[in-house]
């Protein structure tokens, strides 16, 4: 049996798993340093209530973002030790910096932060809220700079058959990270005021602590609406980067099988990868050309010319990614976005929540599309590297681990999937069950 | 002093100090459903570690990515090649980090019940399969001239190795009840002092086999050059220590001692390997070491640089929180 592609599906899984935890802690870290500090400059207890009532939610999260995250630092050297051998040189660096500089940060300050509230002066606590969240959010851009390193390698040479780091500030500075950490950042703001929303919305429908959860929910709404309308605007930018930098990905995002001048967008369709066309396609002419170039006419390349191209400078083989993957999970991603700007705004405009139990009803439900498109976005970004793993240096086949076997990673896969689900379960109704205490007070203190 | 030698140093550093610090938060998970009879002793056992046990774990996170930055080799090597060892251990490290959260937002006695034995297995499990890995490291591995482990589970569970699991169980619990008899009140208090002195005991008589298994079967401590055996000579000492301060009633003391003894047998264990870091059986020649599985000159500046600068600065705060949070720990003062 070929162990290539249980070792995909392992990482696969395993990352999606850890991203369902990780971007919550992003946002919520932040809104609840917020919603404090407001409680240190007014006094007004009730953002005290509301920081203390998210942060067992925060935590809950955190924990489960830790014990994933940790099978993924393993991963590298467990199934891809190749690829950790050609590219520890450039990629551990960013991996000790994230423990040192942000791990370090955002495990101490977030438990003196929970566990300290008696402990230390009001300023000083509020301080530990503000450390745990700039940690949580640095460890996000040094993540991304190393996997931006993979998605566009920059400041490095190729020497004995490794990548070796020639250019740090090449590499901290690659100018794919700006939009990814941007994105990123922004998609955990989204999520965190949709959580936050939904939270507040099952207690205003049930008409419990009305007042609180009305100012929880006017700061929900302010994040998810901020935080969608960046995601999409950068995402926006984004595209037309990695359109630059890896076109094929973005070609198979589109299903473009032909170059086109003027191109025209796919709205939906059913590619057919054998056939290499695609079927029932909605098209909204121009708009790809104007999307990829802001201009109505330009040419954009089609996965056909582009493979024509990655043998001419690659050699013989396959170059197109999965494009039914890739096409698919673009469109849920932007879907949910749009979907999400709409909700937010609709959030937002309302003035007395309490009184639109249908809007209250969608939102309790809405925190299902950040999490869909935060999953969707990371199979574009990673299945439409495909076949490299670190882009035009190493191939995925290449970078395994020679002496694990198939069934090593059957055993493995079976284990961290079983466990995962099982917890996931677990932490969800947890989750619930923290929303449905009797009384919001309880809720901060019974632990 | 070249920089390889540098990060071989600060590589043994945070070994050090994650086996001194998550010593006792795996010593006490072990405990945890011994010492504490009912639900609020061990929710007090729980809130002596509960807020060190995150960062603490850092230390293991940090070394693994040190490892990988500045040994990258030794790293691929390492852990594809104990890939199912690992695995287990990744599983014994997830239950134990979700059962600190998991185990008190129910208060079914079923599920925390069943949470504190899950958080035992998820503290015995890493800590027996360090004491393994550290065993083969000692011992070596058959490594090939690629760098690469093919021996798979079987050959990792050797006698020697399995040894040195228990030898770190026993230290480890240990050290865990040394820390509860400095943190915990009341009755947790009184049964952790008691446990220590047996534990202190157990753990003499594992690591005097231990060492003198190490003496004949392995060169940590008779190689020429720099070696193992001061190191390991004061550790034996610290060791004694800890037994002569538990038989004082002065638990700082003995925690103090513990922790020096963990300290000086990571320097006796990397003493003991220097230079080399993954010892092949199979050939001298085919070893790991600081020079050939390291990273670039430039690489190892960079990461130098950031290392100085920010090492102090995690430090200076580590010894902060220890300090907001150095009383013992009472059932009205429990969060978790």
């Amino acid at each position: 049996m070929n162990p290539v592609p249980l070792a995909r599906w392992q990482f696969a899984l395993t990352t999606i798993f850890h991203w369902l935890f990780v971007p919550l802690t992003l946002g919520l870290s932040l809104f609840i340093a917020l919603v404090q500090t407001w409680y240190v400059r007014t006094g007004n207890e009730k953002y005290k209530q509301i920081a203390r009532f998210f942060g067992p939610l925060l935590l809950l999260n955190f924990a489960m973002g830790v014990v994933t995250g940790i099978v993924q630092e393993f991963h590298f050297g467990l199934n891809w030790s190749e690829y950790s051998r050609f590219m520890g040189d450039i990629f551990g660096a960013p991996l000790a910096i994230e423990a040192l500089l942000a791990f370090y940060l955002e495990s101490t300050f977030l438990a003196v932060w929970y566990f300290g509230w008696d402990r230390l002066s009001k300023k000083a606590h509020l301080a530990t809220a503000w450390l745990a969240a700039l940690g949580t959010n640095i460890s996000a851009y040094w993540i991304l700079t190393a996997n931006s390193f993979m998605q566009h390698p920059r400041g490095y040479t190729l020497q004995g058959g490794r990548a070796l780091m020639a250019d740090f500030f090449a590499l901290i500075t690659n100018p794919n990270i700006p939009f990814q950490f941007t994105h990123v950042l922004s998609g955990g703001l989204a999520l965190a005021g949709f959580v936050v929303m939904a939270f507040a919305a099952w207690y205003l429908l049930k008409g419990r602590e009305k007042e609180l959860f009305g100012v929880a929910f006017r700061w929900g709404a302010r994040f998810a609406l901020i935080g969608s309308l960046l995601v999409g605007i950068i995402g926006h930018f984004q595209g037309q980067f990695v359109l630059q930098a890896q076109p094929m990905k973005m070609a198979a995002a589109e299903a473009l099988w032909e170059t086109e001048q003027p191109a025209s967008f796919v709205v939906f369709a059913i590619p057919n990868e054998r056939a290499r066309t695609n079927a029932l396609a909605i098209r909204i002419p121009y708009l790809l050309s104007f999307l990829s170039y802001n201009n109505f006419t330009a040419r954009v390349e089609g996965l056909k010319d582009l493979e024509k191209a990655a043998v001419a400078q690659y050699g013989p083989g396959q170059y197109i990614p999965p494009v039914a993957v890739n096409f698919y999970a673009f469109r849920i991603m932007v879907l949910a976005g749009l979907l999400m700007i709409g909700l937010a705004a609709l959030a937002v405009a309302a003035k007395r929540p309490e009184s639109r139990p249908g809007l209250l009803k969608v939102l309790l439900w809405a925190p299902i599309l950040p999490y869909l498109a935060g999953t969707a976005g990371w199979i574009v970004a990673e299945v439409g590297r495909w076949p490299w793993i670190v882009y035009g240096l190493l191939r995925i086949e290449d970078a395994i681990s020679p002496n694990v076997s198939a069934g090593n990673i059957i055993f493995s896969l079976v284990i961290l999937t079983g466990l995962y689900a099982v917890l996931s379960v677990l932490a969800f109704r947890l989750a619930l069950k923290h929303g449905a205490q009797e009384a919001v007070g309880q809720a901060a203190e019974a632990y | 002093m070249d920089l390889n030698t540098l990060w071989f140093i600060l590589i043994t550093i945070l070994f050090a100090g994650f086996f001194v610090l998550e010593g006792f938060d795996y010593g006490v998970g072990m405990l945890l459903p011994f010492l504490g009879k009912k639900d609020e002793e061990r929710r007090i056992i729980l809130n002596t570690i509960g807020p060190v046990w995150d960062s603490n774990e850092v230390w293991m996170i940090t070394a693994g990515g040190a490892m990988f930055a500045a040994f990258p080799q030794v790293y691929a090597t390492l852990f594809s090649g104990a890939y199912v060892a690992l695995i287990l251990m990744l599983v014994g490290l997830i239950l134990r980090g979700v059962g600190f959260e998991f185990r008190s937002r129910s208060p079914s006695p079923r599920w925390r019940n069943t949470w504190d034995w899950l958080l035992f297995i998820g503290s015995l499990v890493p800590a027996l399969l360090w004491g393994a890995v550290v065993g083969n490291l000692m011992r070596g591995l058959a490594i090939d001239a690629r760098m690469t482990y093919w021996g798979g589970l079987l050959p990792l569970l050797n006698p020697f190795a399995l040894w040195a699991g228990l030898t770190f169980v026993a230290l480890f619990v240990m050290h865990g009840a040394n820390f509860l008899a400095l943190r915990a009140s009341g009755e947790v208090e009184q049964r952790a002092k008691a446990v220590a002195f047996r534990a202190w005991i157990a753990a003499v008589i594992l690591t005097v086999v231990f060492v003198v298994w190490a003496f004949f079967a392995t060169d940590i401590l008779t190689k020429p050059g720099v070696n193992g055996l001061v190191p390991a000579v004061l550790a034996a000492v610290a060791l004694l220590l800890v037994g002569y301060f538990l038989r004082q009633g002065r638990f700082g003391w003995a925690f103090a001692m513990g922790a020096l003894t963990f300290v000086l047998a990571t320097v006796m264990v990397f003493a003991g390997l220097y230079p080399r870091i993954l010892i092949s059986t199979l050939n001298p020649a085919y070893s790991l070491t600081i020079y050939n599985a390291s990273s670039s000159p430039y690489t190892l500046r960079v990461m130098t640089i950031v290392a100085l600068v920010f090492v102090p600065i995690v430090l200076a705060y580590l010894a902060w929180t220890y300090k907001v949070f150095s009383d013992r720990v009472t059932g009205k003062k429990v969060i978790y």
